[in-house]
């Protein structure tokens, strides 16, 4: 193994995220702010509480979920993309590391990225409403292995995007609207029977099920399931990583 | 002795058809200059790309050190550097950064001495702290040099490394190449300039259309490029050249009508008046005569367009 490469990979990576932190951490932090004016103060002044929860408090572990999701996919797309479309990535072709390795780099990198970023989310949500955590241990294990999952997600998309709308498209037209109709915001029992049957589809729906279940032991499935079903993705990801380097499918000519 | 790069019976077609390199075989020696000339297109940097993992090749092989680029990729690319033809680096990392990641990427441990040193010896030290955009093309093609030694490489590709340098920056440069080959460090650099090839290669290699055309002794392309020849018209056909003439090694041309002399115009001694007053000897009158010079340029270009 070139451990050296991958943490060379790594730390470039890093570098990118530090030298654009206002972006990287102070609009998450801005958009919580305004998901909880909004969701928690307008919306939450008529629902009140979710099986004794409130409805402030309710949505936290979603409001993680979607930006750690959506962080994840974006960070680890540009991150492979970019070199890509600059040219760069010619040195890293060229350097004597393996397609895993590079996917380490990049995938460790993003995942970190975002992981950071959901716990800037959880610290802020804690200005805003009282915040318990039931299980912690689980709750970073779902937070892992859901940026792991997403960032091998990006990676894939970066990789096979040769422009940037290819590269903004998925994230915009199937992360996003997952996450939003996965519960994030309301628990999946609060809709009507045919679209809780619906909801079972999303496989978004598994993991910010879980996720709350680790702080407020409501979930909309078992937790079990949840935890089957994030690493039913994370291998289905692994897979498409591996398909793709086995073939050089977009990498190289 | 074994060749440092062989390159075996090597073809390429890129997606779409195009071939682009079609069974080229060549070796390239340990501690030698190599200039691989040829004309736009010709292929020369698909050749490199293919020797540093770049693109995938197509049929053939390619052994670095012995060791082959597909299966044993690791070997093969620990031991080369390449400054690639276009000028691509990160806008925003700094020099020092930049360099060092290289290294990183390439499973060598930090040394900031040695970063420093190559830095120093390519007048980067002073902007070792600036952004990559703050830096003129020039240095920043120094710095994709730096890069591509940041790892110690044996082996330097350096594909068109004067497209878009100043004269005195190029001195600089062929400065540099001096001082790596007397470290034995192998360079392999493309070039379009015959003038080039000529002042800082071992070897040339010409290379047109995907085909390997010459590869040769750069001594040996400089004998036939210091060669001239004169051409007497004769006063009377010859049918053959006269034996007191031998010596000369005369050619006639033209069904006798004319004598050819080939004569090296870097010898103190060129031979032109014993000539002469040897023809007058054997009673042979001409009409007129002229002189010509074959270039490495003649050379270069009848070789590429004989292929056409
Ligand atoms: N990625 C690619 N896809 C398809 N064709 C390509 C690709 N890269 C190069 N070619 C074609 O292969 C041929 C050789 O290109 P190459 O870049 O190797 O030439 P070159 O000798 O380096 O030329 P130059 O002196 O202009 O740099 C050209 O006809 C080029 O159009
Ligand atoms: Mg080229």
């Amino acid at each position: 193994m070139n451990w050296r490469g991958v943490l060379a990979i790594y730390r470039f990576e890093m570098a990118r995220t530090f030298r654009t932190l206002f972006q990287s951490v102070v609009s998450p932090v801005i958009s919580t702010a305004l998901y909880f004016v909004v969701f928690g103060s307008a919306i939450g002044s008529r629902i009140q509480e979710v099986e004794g929860v409130s409805y402030g408090s309710f949505i936290v572990p979603g409001l993680i979920m979607l930006s750690l999701m959506t962080q994840s996919v974006s960070n680890a797309s540009f991150g492979i993309y970019f070199p890509k479309f600059t040219g760069t990535i010619y040195e890293i072709l060229s350097a004597p590391i393996s397609y895993l390795e590079i996917a380490f780099g990049y995938v460790g990198a993003a995942a970190t990225k975002s992981v950071m970023v959901g716990l800037i989310i959880l610290a802020t949500a804690g200005l805003f409403v009282p915040l318990e955590i039931a299980h912690p241990w689980w709750m970073l294990l779902f937070l892992l292995l859901t940026a792991i999952t997403f960032s091998l997600f990006g990676f894939i998309i970066g990789i096979w995007a040769d422009n940037f709308e290819k590269l903004q498209i998925i994230p915009l037209l199937v992360v996003t609207p997952l996450v939003f109709l996965g519960g994030s915001f309301y628990s999946v029992d609060m809709l009507p029977p045919v679209w809780q049957k619906i909801s079972l589809l999303n496989p978004v729906m598994y993991l910010v099920s879980g996720f709350r279940w680790s702080f407020y032991e409501l979930s909309d499935v078992t937790v079990g399931v949840s935890l089957l079903m994030i690493c039913v993705f994370l291998g289905a990801c692994i897979f498409l990583v591996w398909r793709i380097f086995a073939t050089g499918y977009r990498i190289k000519t | 002795m074994r060749p440092l790069i062989s390159v075996v019976n090597l073809s390429k077609t890129y997606e779409g058809g195009f071939t682009a390199l079609h069974d080229i075989s060549l070796e390239i020696r340990e501690g030698e200059i190599l200039a691989l000339l040829g004309p736009n297109g010709a292929g020369k940097t698909t050749l490199i790309s293919i020797v540093c993992g770049i693109v995938n090749p197509g049929g053939g092989s390619v052994t670095v050190d012995g060791f082959d680029i597909v299966a044993d990729y690791r070997q093969s690319r620990e031991r080369i550097g390449l400054v690639p033809q276009e000028l691509t680096t990160d806008a925003f990392e700094s020099v020092w950064n930049t360099v060092s990641f290289t290294r990183g990427l390439f499973g060598k441990a930090p040394d900031p001495d040695y970063i420093e040193q190559l830095l120093k010896d390519l007048s980067l030290w002073d902007k070792k702290d600036n952004r990559i955009m703050q830096l003129s093309g020039g240095m920043k093609r120094r710095l994709m040099i730096a890069k591509a030694l940041s790892h110690e490489p044996r082996i330097l590709f350096l594909d068109e490394p004067t497209a878009g340098v100043d004269v005195s920056l190029r001195q600089d440069m062929w400065g540099l190449v001096r001082r790596l080959r007397e470290s034995g460090v192998t360079i392999i650099l493309t070039t379009h300039y015959i003038e080039e090839a000529e002042e800082i290669a071992d070897r040339v290699g010409v290379i047109n259309r995907g085909r390997i055309v010459v590869v040769e002794d750069k001594v040996e392309l400089m004998r036939k490029m210091g060669s001239k020849q004169l051409t007497l018209d004769l006063h009377d056909t010859l049918d053959q050249v006269p034996e007191a003439l031998a010596e000369y090694g005369l050619e006639l041309q033209n069904d006798g009508q004319q004598l050819v002399y080939t004569y090296d115009v870097h010898r103190e001694r060129t031979g032109i008046t014993a000539l002469l007053g040897a023809l007058s000897e054997a009673g042979i009158r001409f009409r007129d005569l002229k002189t010509d010079q074959s270039s490495l340029e003649d050379i270069f270009v009848n070789l590429v367009r004989e292929q056409e």
